[in-house]
């Protein structure tokens, strides 16, 4: 129904939303007419984007992202844009410029991050469909902190342009959901090869879920169950497990002892690709601009200094020095062996096993400020960011809670078998009764 | 003391459209800041894409330059800020470069040399700063980035270069193959930019920077060899560092200890997959190229090897110089050559003019006149100078021909009365010549034959002319 809006007026109570669009326009399709919530690094013409970050503040894309071309041509009303970490740097939302996000289970807790803003917001009830980007597990945290449905595509699968880069070779926009049907038809929306991507696939998503799981072999790395892991939240995954088996699926536990090194080699390729891709906030083109009085370097270095927050400026520090002649070959250099090393395990387990499976998070939703100091926050990432590393499809659906707390099931499938762990979620959702 | 010269050759190919973005890449005349878009305007969430376009003209040079191309090659990022450069990175090729191992021959300071080429890569061209209210001291700056994202490639030499001219050479040549490539447009301004790795053998290597014309290239080596040679005469050190060459002044200047430091902090651009073109250079059939038709112009119109290698050296001038000759190859050439390749350059440069000013059909016209004896090589000097002229000051085009009519310049054969009266005027008014003469001093004539020339402006044909004074001063021997 071109022409038409609808109205969004919600009750933000965990602060879920940057802005909203009152009137909302919509139109015809697969999504006619459904408000659809967008994580505010992804380009909104015409809706200030901002990736939570003052240094953006005021930018107004003159372009959609494809992603929101996609929702837009299937009639969906983009009715507003979703708090994160700032410019997706963090597991809590907390790094936000503008404030936190609460989550909706317990608002005392965070509600994971960096997507943290479209999870609440689904999870909250305002909206049935929310577009999070997940660069080393920033959908599938909050999915499974706030009790929802969050997929990481495999690279490429889904266009980035219009995704403001945080670390391009890691992150993909993907769909949450309140179940797992929602989040495919989300993701049969935005998939699909887009030329003006170059690391975009031709492969569309054209996928009803199928709960029949009877004869895929679910690998369980053991890593996944190792120390850091709540053995409440290891004993609800492990239960979770079990139903997929009873239900004709084969466990197989298996090894992959590149975990070992996969978080160093996450951070330190993310934070090298961020310092660079954040070169470009300098106050010349977009945000608060720079004291043109002033020499130019100066002016930049404190719009800079001011304009970006205590994490990102520590991640922009960390991949400056990483990439420094002198220092390249022992981090960069090597993170990326160690990244080969992760894909070369994935893909060893993957000629025996169909999927795997263990916890998204190692523990339930923190406190706000309980990971006070960088590197436990850091570490809270372990189980999410092999997926990255080797771009593999990876999803997180509630399995069970701990104290009132979800918990969430990660699938990890095969390069390209999106519609694999799309199946095996729903068949886990279907419950045990097969 | 033996200078050692290699170049970085910086060319803007001559695309359509920009390297990473569908923006028109024809923005000299135009408005700042009107061919640009999301992706070269570096806008977050913009995403590169390769111009097909861009890397076939690639390849065609390195083709060209006889490289080798790798299977694969990458894009990286150049990470430095600068206000011209929108993305915070230039999108550039570091540690697999598109091309490598390559050579060019040009003739060197002796003779025929082979300068080998270590690689050829891809860019994108930085915005452009215009410095308001003043160049030295400026007001404030304005940025246009109309030339972000226009294509580079960048052609890295070996130090095989001897001297400021045979370094000169080799750009006159490079420039040559890749126009004859279609690739390279050498009259866009900013079209090149060279920097220059210069050093005496056993002393430190200076960069020079900025560089941005063929005669540059020539001056600010020239410059820098002397600076270098004065120090270590003295006795002093060469420094290694970066210094800029300043147009207008001629001279290199000194950068700022600063820019020594940069740390590029280079890594593969994530947005980017590798190139695999390796096989592309199956389909690339180059054209003939500046050897290849020197060699023809020799053969098939009988050019000097001189002639043939300054008429092939720019592509306009051999286009030209086949134009003119067209109707009558091998009767029109030895005039032709002479003609265009010693004659009309001289006339063009003189003027600071642009050899796409004068009609081909004009230089026929000229030769033709020439050739069929109605004027002498003086007048036909003339009437060049006239049609430049004209052009010069946008009158309108007179024919050869007509110019010749008007100005009454056809050689006055048969005329002999015009000549004898000049003849006998000169020698009456010069009795000391023909003392000479008569002393057997063999300057004498050739004076008194520049006196009647100057008499009848050159019309006089000056074999005619010769045998005619002889006579006379016989004459008045007797």
């Amino acid at each position: 129904m071109p022409g038409h809006t609808v109205s969004f007026h919600p009750d933000d109570r965990y602060s879920a939303f940057l802005r909203t669009v009152a009137e909302a326009p919509c139109g015809e399709g697969k999504l006619g007419g459904i408000r659809v919530a967008v994580k505010d690094n992804i380009s909104t013409a015409g809706i200030e984007t901002t990736c939570a970050s003052r240094i953006l503040q005021g930018y107004i894309p003159p372009f959609d992202a494809t992603v929101v071309k996609r929702l837009k041509r299937e009639g969906a009303a983009i009715v507003g844009k979703t708090n994160m970490d700032e410019f997706g740097m963090g597991t809590t939302t907390e790094n936000s410029a503008f404030g936190p996000t609460q989550n909706p289970v317990d608002p005392s807790r965070v509600p994971g991050g960096s997507s943290g803003g479209s999870a609440a917001a689904v999870a909250a009830g305002i909206v049935p469909l929310a577009l999070g980007t997940d660069t080393g597990g920033s959908i599938r945290c909050p999915a499974a902190f706030c009790g929802i449905v969050g997929l990481k595509p495999t690279y490429g699968r889904v266009s980035r342009y219009g995704l403001i880069a945080y670390a391009n070779s890691l992150e993909q926009i993907g769909p949450m959901a309140a179940n797992v049907t929602d989040a495919s038809l989300l993701f049969e929306v935005i998939a699909g090869h887009d030329p003006r991507d170059s690391t975009s696939l031709d492969c569309p998503y054209r996928h009803i879920p199928d709960p029949e799981i009877r004869g895929v072999k679910i690998g369980v790395p053991e890593e996944f169950f190792g120390e850091g892991v709540d053995p409440r939240v290891a004993s609800v995954v492990w239960d979770a497990i079990s139903l997929l088996e009873r239900k004709g699926a084969e466990v197989i536990t298996c090894r992959m002892p590149s975990m070992a090194y996969a978080l160093a080699a996450y951070y330190v390729t993310c934070t090298s690709e961020a310092s660079s891709n954040l070169a470009r906030f300098d106050g010349v083109r977009y945000g608060p601009p720079a004291d043109t009085k002033r020499p130019w370097h100066e002016a930049f270095q404190e719009r800079r200094r001011e304009g970006f927050g205590e994490e990102v400026r520590r991640r922009i520090m960390l991949g400056t020095f990483a990439l420094s002649s002198g220092y390249y070959g022992k981090y960069y250099a090597k993170a990326q062996a160690a990244r080969n090393n992760v894909r070369a395990d994935f893909e060893r387990l993957f000629r025996e096993v169909d999927v795997l499976a263990g916890p998204t998070m190692p523990t339930v939703a923190f406190r706000f400020g309980e990971k006070s100091d960088p590197l436990s926050m850091y570490l809270s990432d372990i189980l999410t960011v092999p997926a990255n590393l080797a771009g593999v499809p990876a999803i997180s659906v509630p399995c069970g809670k701990v104290e009132r707390l979800p918990v969430g099931l990660q699938v990890m499938g095969r390069w390209m078998e999106d519609e694999r762990v799309v199946d095996v979620a729903y068949a886990f959702e279907q419950g045990g009764s097969a | 003391m033996t200078v050692i010269v290699g170049l970085e050759i910086h060319c803007q190919l001559d695309t359509a459209t920009k390297l990473f973005c569908g923006c028109s890449t024809d923005y000299r005349d135009d408005l700042p800041n009107s061919h640009v878009c999301p992706v070269c305007l570096g806008l977050p969430g913009s995403l590169p894409k390769v111009n097909r376009k861009a890397v076939e003209y690639a390849l065609m040079v390195a083709k060209a330059l006889n490289c080798e191309v790798p299977e694969e090659s990458e894009f990286a990022r150049k990470n430095y800020f600068y206000p011209d450069l929108d993305k915070g990175f230039q999108i550039t090729q570091y540690d697999k470069p598109l091309a490598v191992w390559g050579y060019l021959d040009i003739e060197g300071d002796e003779g025929e040399k082979r300068v080998r080429i270590t690689r050829v890569h891809m860019e994108e061209d930085p915005g452009r700063l215009v410095h308001k209210g003043g160049a030295d001291r400026p007001k404030y700056t304005l940025v246009d980035y109309n030339r972000a994202g226009i294509p580079l490639i960048e052609i890295v030499t070996e130090p095989d270069l001897r001297s400021p001219k045979e370094a000169r050479r080799f750009l006159n040549k490079l420039r040559a193959t890749l126009e004859y490539l279609g690739v390279f447009d050498s009259e866009k301004e900013g079209s090149l930019r060279v920097d220059a790795n210069i050093s005496i053998k056993g002393s430190e290597r200076v960069e020079v920077k900025n560089i941005t014309s063929y005669k540059g290239v020539e001056k600010a080596l020239t410059f820098e060899v002397t600076r270098q040679k004065n120090l270590i005469r003295r006795g002093q050190k060469i420094e290694r560092e970066t210094r800029h060459y300043l147009e207008a002044r001629g001279v290199t200047q000194a950068g700022r200890s600063k820019e020594q430091e940069h740390d590029y902090r280079y890594f593969p651009e994530p947005d980017l997959r590798p190139l695999r073109v390796k096989s592309w250079l199956d389909n690339i059939v180059l054209p003939e190229l500046p050897d290849a038709r020197r060699e023809r112009f020799m053969a098939d119109y009988g050019c000097s090897l001189n002639h043939a290698r300054t008429l092939t050296g720019e592509l306009k001038l051999a286009n030209c110089f086949e134009k003119v000759v067209a109707s009558d190859k091998r009767g029109l050439s030895p005039l032709a050559a002479t003609w265009i390749a010693d004659t009309l350059i001289g006339e063009l440069n003189y003027r600071d003019m642009n050899l796409d000013r004068i009609e081909p059909a004009a230089v026929t016209g000229l030769v033709l006149l020439l050739k069929a004896g109605t004027i002498t090589d003086k007048s036909g000097v003339e009437v060049l100078r006239i049609m430049l002229d004209q052009q010069l000051k946008g009158e309108a085009a007179e024919t050869p021909d007509a110019i010749v009519k008007r100005q009454n310049l056809a050689k006055t054969a048969g005329d002999t009365g015009a000549i004898t009266a000049a003849i006998e005027e000169a020698i009456n008014e010069n009795p000391k010549a023909l003392d000479d003469y008569r002393a057997g001093k063999g300057g004498a004539l050739n004076f008194l034959v520049g006196q009647v020339m100057k008499k009848t402006r050159g019309k006089a044909d000056p074999g005619e002319l010769n045998r005619m004074l002889t006579e006379a001063l016989k004459r008045r021997e007797a």
